[in-house]
């Protein structure tokens, strides 16, 4: 039985307090609307910039402008931080075995997956582009976006289930190695592949993300000048390589750093299916480690400026075209 | 994350412009990917509903040879006295979800929205350095604020000994997980609803000035209605983002089921059932269920929220 009073006396306050937030905002907009039109002249620009745009700026400089700013000057602090300790936390970092470790697993994760994941994705949108009927089949390489990775790590746990050899498979690909005749393994504990098959949770969630950003693209590239590229005799690969992807370069620049970003933070993918033991960790979850696990908020701050470090150029690169774009209208 | 396809908005999931030619390859090859790609999550939903005896001894492939199908596990995860899913059952970790999700989508999106309009026809003076700072905060990871943000939630500003700030009195409520939310999903709500605002035509924004309207007005009667279909795209995109978060509900939720959200939870569920695959895979179908409905009644809207943020056009 659905225990239906119990769970309506624990979330009765809930429930009010979502509608109370909703009240509170539509109200004093409401009202400062209703008030604000009747202003007129200059007093109504100052009066607009405070009720529009001061709480979205106060909100993002509260979460995450000053925040980042302490977290950077934590890093050169103790574990408490109570003392000044300069690069320590950097060097023990670079020293200690299992953060080089994550260090390496983050590398590889930011190298292989992106790749993977937009080759995949490049794939997959230049065959849509080739097939009648292509929406239902998009659905389905997209649904994994709507799955949280929690959810995709329990679902791929469930795929890796290991079983002793004697006994009736569970997992899918325990089975699918059974019937080949392949050695049955404890997927998820025999390093180095481990790290191979958390990857596999990410390309599987992400690879919807690149091939509708990417089929999008390639659906832009004027008909004319596919139908002349033919008329000169390009086909197929030839087609894809001189046509296709120079005319969607930027959109595959966009999936790539995108993706590199992603995985740079990926945190739930190991947290769920490993908690960062048998050798898959990676920065962001030891971070998380540090800070909650290992109590040492100095060492987790450090790493933390490390994925800033990571995600810098990528910003830089962006603010840059952005400017460019900007100065070009 | 460049640019937007403010010209135009291209109709991803309908068929458009000339096709050169079809090719039967092709088509095999995308339906075997989408097939694999389906399997995994057919697998749990056929796991679901088996019996736990045939969860526990066989594999899920094997149902249909011997079909025996049950809503036994569901009813198990959704009812109380069970000790492993939590003393109420699935539902009220739906429910924080809920609780988290709907003010954070709307104070982000609405004070988004607010700002981006400010951003682009206001003129004020350090416009462009405000848009750019903004900018640039997408690139901080939010790894770098959670614990200063957490502090700042239990124990308010201090400045050489004197309070500033007061503490927030939200550590251990629901607040404390989507205030994180609201704030965190600031910069890129901001920057793509200011890529929309800003390309409305000036004519229009000019015409109403003309006739007196002021900026509330302006607002409400033009930009807003105007908006809405942006509004609706990155209010769905940020509702599946904040839904399926795991680490600011790890990092702010306490670790108490009392503000636990499906996510958290299902994490925590994983970790101490394992292999009970029985209680797992519903509460796993359970928590997927919401977003899933989501994204497929509003597939459309969604692409468009993706596509706004990182399309050139």
């Amino acid at each position: 039985m659905i225990p239906w009073s119990d769970i309506f006396t624990t979330s009765w306050p809930k429930i009010a307090q979502i509608l109370a937030v909703l009240a509170i905002f539509f109200g004093f907009y409401g009202i400062a609307f209703a008030a604000g039109a009747r202003i007129k002249g200059k007093k109504q620009n100052f009066l607009a910039l405070s009720l529009f745009l001061a709480p979205g700026v106060i909100l993002a400089m509260t979460g995450l402008g000053i925040p980042a700013i302490q977290t950077f000057l934590e890093s050169f602090k103790n574990a408490d931080s109570s003392k000044w300790v300069g690069f320590a936390n950097y060097t023990r970092a670079i020293q200690d075995p299992d953060i080089r470790a994550a260090f390496y697993n983050t590398t590889a994760w930011v190298v292989i997956c992106p790749i993977v994941v937009t080759s995949l994705g490049l794939t997959l949108a230049t065959m849509l582009n080739k097939m009648k009927r292509e929406a239902f089949a998009k659905s389905l390489i997209f649904m994994p976006m709507a799955i949280s990775f929690v959810g995709g790590s329990l679902i791929w746990n469930m795929m890796y289930q290991y079983e002793e050899p004697n006994m009736p498979q569970r997992g899918l690909i325990g089975q699918l190695m059974k019937s080949v005749g392949l050695p049955l393994q404890h997927l998820l504990l025999w390093h180095p592949w481990n790290n191979l098959f958390l990857m596999v949770v990410y390309v599987w969630g992400f690879t919807g993300f690149a091939m509708v950003i990417l089929s999008a693209a390639i659906k832009g590239i004027p008909a004319d000048i596919e139908e002349a590229a033919q008329l000169d005799g390009a086909t197929g690969i030839r087609l894809f390589r001189t046509i296709t992807v120079p005319m969607v370069k930027t959109t595959i620049i966009v999936v790539l750093t995108t993706a590199m970003v992603g995985t740079l933070k990926l945190f739930d993918v190991i947290h769920t299916m490993t908690g960062g033991n048998f050798k898959t960790d990676v920065l962001s979850n030891r971070m998380v480690d540090e800070n909650f696990v290992y109590l040492n908020y100095g060492r987790g701050a450090s790493l933390a400026v490390l994925i800033f470090l990571g995600v810098l150029p990528i910003t830089y690169y962006n603010i840059r075209s952005l400017r460019a774009e900007r100065k070009h209208h | 994350m460049a640019t937007l396809a403010r010209k135009k908005n291209p109709e991803v999931l309908a068929s458009h412009t000339s096709r050169p030619f079809t090719s039967p390859i092709a088509s095999a090859i995308v339906t075997v990917i989408a097939v694999l790609w389906t399997v995994p999550t057919f697998g749990l939903v056929v796991t679901s509903f088996r019996n736990k005896e045939d969860i526990q001894s066989t594999g899920w492939w094997t149902a249909f040879s011997n079909p025996a199908f049950t809503l036994d596990n569901y009813r198990a995860v959704l009812s109380s006295g069970n000790a492993g899913i939590g003393t109420q059952g699935m539902i009220p970790f739906a429910i924080n979800s809920l609780a988290i999700t709907i003010p954070a989508v709307v104070l982000s999106v609405g004070f988004g929205l607010m700002a981006a309009y400010a951003l682009a026809w206001i003129p004020f003076r350090f416009s462009d350095q405000v848009f750019y700072g903004l900018f640039a905060l997408q690139g901080v990871p939010l790894q770098l604020s959670l614990l200063p943000l957490l502090t700042f939630f239990a124990t308010g500003v201090q400045l050489f000994g004197h309070q500033i700030i007061p503490p927030l009195h939200v550590v251990g409520t629901i607040a404390a997980v989507w205030l994180p939310h609201a704030m965190f999903g600031m910069p890129l709500v901001i920057y793509l609803l200011h890529n929309f605002v800003s390309a409305l035509p000036r004519e229009l924004m000019e015409a109403a000035r003309v006739d007196g309207a002021n900026h509330f007005e302006v607002f409400r009667r033009i930009v807003l209605p105007l908006s809405l279909p942006a509004v609706a795209s990155i209010a769905i995109f940020q509702f599946l983002w904040i839904w399926n978060d795991l680490l600011v509900a790890l990092v702010f939720a306490g670790g108490t089921d009392d503000v636990a959200p499906l996510t958290l939870h299902l994490a925590n569920l994983g970790g101490n059932l394992g292999s009970h695959w029985e209680n797992v895979a519903p509460a796993a179908m359970f928590s997927i269920i919401i977003p899933l409905i989501v994204f497929f009644s509003l597939q459309r809207y969604f692409v468009r929220g993706l596509l706004a943020g990182s399309v050139k056009s």
